[in-house]
């Protein structure tokens, strides 16, 4: 039987991307594999956008964070409402 | 090596890491590598109003190469015992990373 992983996870990338997808694999250098992934675009004047993006490799170089999203605290929370600014990218200061 | 062990006696603490990109997040270490990866656990931003973006996020992983600092409890430390290690590290070159 093969080993189903499904964990939904949010990477922070390097130029301050938010994307959430389903945890597939990772390597000694943080490479990282998300199936149906999706953008999550801040911004202070709307809503959160969201992008489909699909099957994902995301090199280790350009990961920042990578959070567990707890599904629960995840539905409970209405994006449209939210405003923020996108994150920074990391090599701006 | 010398701070890989030390991170390590951290394990259980509650620190703030802040992040090359500013954001900085307060969690209780439960993981270090030999990279200084770090893992943290009950995170939250420490400006959660201008950072909701890990509004749904209890633990995470954070790469030891974007770390700017991290902040630790002054209790958790005996910065005379630290100093000693790194004077003993530094004496025996061989047990050091360079190359």
């Amino acid at each position: 039987m093969r080993f189903v992983i499904t964990v939904t996870v949010e990477i922070i990338t390097a130029d301050g991307r938010v994307i959430v997808g389903t945890f597939k694999g990772f390597d000694q250098t943080t490479n990282v594999i998300l199936s149906s992934c999706h953008e999550r675009v801040f911004s202070e004047t709307e809503g959160v956008e969201t992008l489909p993006l699909g099957l994902y490799i995301i090199r280790g170089d350009n990961i920042v964070l990578i959070g567990e999203i707890d599904l629960e605290r995840d539905a409970s929370v209405d994006l449209s409402e939210i405003r923020a600014a996108p994150i920074t990218d990391i090599s701006r200061r | 090596m010398l701070f890989y062990s030390f991170f390590k006696t951290l394990i259980g603490q509650q620190v703030t890491v802040e992040l090359k990109n500013d954001l900085a997040i307060t969690g209780i270490l439960t993981s270090v590598d030999q990279f200084l990866n770090i893992k943290l656990d009950e995170i939250r931003a420490v400006d959660e109003a201008k950072y909701p973006h890990m509004m749904a996020v209890k633990n995470c992983f954070i790469r030891g190469s974007v770390v700017r600092y991290v902040q630790l409890p002054a209790s958790a430390v005996d910065t005379a015992l630290l100093q000693d290690a790194a004077r003993r590290e530094a004496q025996q070159p061989t047990t050091g990373g360079a190359h």
